[in-house]
């Protein structure tokens, strides 16, 4: 069932591939922004280069939500898809289609960033690009699981598009201390296992509720 | 065990809600002024000022701070108590309440922040600081808030309710971490002390004691009156709610 549901997922998704292409885009015109704004040296890029790859990142992932439920909403189809499945498994297909398209991209494309703001400027052995991957990796998927419950709640509310930021931004913040931190503590050539543990701990809490959330959320949007 | 099930089930209906919130409002009322009257004044004049850390008067910011970051907490938790409530057995005055603890629970957040920055200033030197449980504070005000915003942007009323009660639930996953943030991160903030043996001293213990048991009541009658409101609202087409208004206004115009 799932995989049918995902398969809809992504042949729609791929029918209308620029509107993914932009978060990603968005993603590395907002980095590349930050060496304008405060200084293009190198050591000062590294010290902001965590905080600023992991903001950027949720942000994109904040924008490209509302394709993933908007225009199903709009055509009645997410109705069809309800009457078809149980809300439970329309919300794991969205969810995972949605970081199948944006947040793995996401992921592939941070050592480019990492690059840009020069992560591993005086470092000669250590790769913290790997690191940076590894912690956008556990940190994504809880990212779609958290917004697809905050977008599955607004559907059917009047303003859209800012709503849904200002309901689920407080939910990213463990995420965002931990993703962030730990790039940090690799950078500080520290230990890094640690907040790795507590983003994979974050990612098992939102993987048991978020999907069952989101569903109940589309029922009461769609009933 | 079977009355307390059918008390449950009477409160779900408006009327017997509306009517018995109306006999206790007196009587929590005057339960609070008495209390905040005693704790005020023992807080503000009569207990000792604080020695050790150099405080002097500004301890006293203690008596609200406490009560106000604890209300912070507890209206949550009951924001999604009710919610779950609403959302298992469909009472719509369990989503009533909850629409009503919001914003007494976003005055009593914003409260607890406002009376820590002035207490911050003079004894860590600082409005602000971005330690965690000052922070953790901060984020639950904005899921008050967005709850808030949530409920007020769906123009169909029984949607407005679940989904923002699934919110309320979704969001109480925050209190766990404002809770433990102290112990994972331990940096500015002291812990957590008013119950520790021994780190609050007697004298301290009465006045903040009194003022949590006013703020409790406080809080109480705040959400029941807005509550009252709520059920008015929401049973505008009712014949009882007709009847109650139409009395009050013969009243009035006897009067």
């Amino acid at each position: 069932m799932i995989s049918t549901l995902l398969k809809r997922e992504l042949k729609v998704a791929r029918r209308n591939w620029i509107g993914l292409a932009i978060p990603l885009l968005f993603f590395i015109i907002v980095v590349s922004l930050f060496p304008f704004a405060v200084s293009p040296e190198a050591p000062m890029l590294q010290k902001l280069a965590p905080g600023v790859i992991w903001v950027a990142a949720l942000l994109s992932m904040l924008l490209s939500l509302e394709q993933f439920y908007r225009s199903d909403f709009q055509d009645g189809s997410l109705e069809q898809l309800l009457l078809m499945s149980s809300p439970t498994s329309v919300a794991i297909s969205k969810i995972f289609a949605h970081w199948l398209l944006t947040g793995l991209p996401l992921v592939i494309l941070s050592p480019l960033l990492g690059l840009l703001m020069q992560i591993n400027y005086g470092f000669e052995h250590i790769n913290h690009t790997w690191v940076l991957m590894l912690s956008l990796m556990l940190g994504t998927p809880t990212l779609c699981l958290l917004g697809a419950v905050g977008m599955s709640l607004t559907l059917a509310a009047n303003r859209n598009g800012l709503l849904v930021s200002i309901l689920i931004i407080p939910l990213y913040v463990p995420v965002l201390i931990f993703g962030a931190s730990t790039v940090t503590a690799s950078l500080e050539s520290l230990r890094y296992n640690g907040e790795l543990a507590i983003l994979g701990a974050f990612l098992m809490i939102a993987i048991v509720f978020a999907p069952f959330a989101s569903g109940r959320a589309l029922k009461i949007s769609v009933g | 065990m079977a009355k307390a099930w059918r008390w449950f089930h009477q409160l779900g209906s408006p009327k017997y809600l509306f009517q018995k919130t109306g006999q206790w409002l007196p009587w929590i009322w005057g339960a609070t002024l008495i209390l905040l009257a005693v704790g005020l004044y023992y807080s503000l004049w009569a207990s000792p000022l604080e020695a050790r850390q150099g405080q002097g008067h500004t301890v006293r910011i203690m008596y609200i701070h406490v009560p106000a970051a604890a209300l912070s907490m507890v209206g949550y938790i009951a924001m999604a108590i009710a919610a779950i409530v609403g959302l298992v057995w469909k009472m719509k005055m369990a989503f009533a309440v909850v629409r009503s603890i919001a914003p007494a629970g976003a005055a009593m957040t914003f409260l607890a922040l406002f009376t820590g920055s002035v207490w911050g200033k003079p004894t860590w030197g600082t409005w602000w600081e971005w330690d965690a449980r000052m922070t953790s504070e901060l984020l639950l005000l904005f899921l008050y808030l967005g709850f808030i915003a949530l409920h007020a942007s769906f123009s169909d009323r029984s949607k407005a309710d679940k989904a923002s009660a699934i919110l309320a639930i979704v969001g109480v996953i925050n209190i766990p971490i404002i809770y433990f943030s102290v112990k994972w991160w331990n940096t500015l903030h002291q812990g957590y002390s008013v119950t520790q043996k021994g780190a609050l001293a007697p004298e301290f213990q009465v006045p903040l004691f009194t003022m949590l048991a006013g703020m409790y009541l406080l809080f109480a009658a705040l959400v029941i009156m807005r509550l009252r409101a709520e059920i008015i609202l929401r049973n505008q087409k009712s014949r009882w709610v007709m009847e109650w208004a139409t009395a009050d206004a013969k009243k009035v115009t006897h009067d």
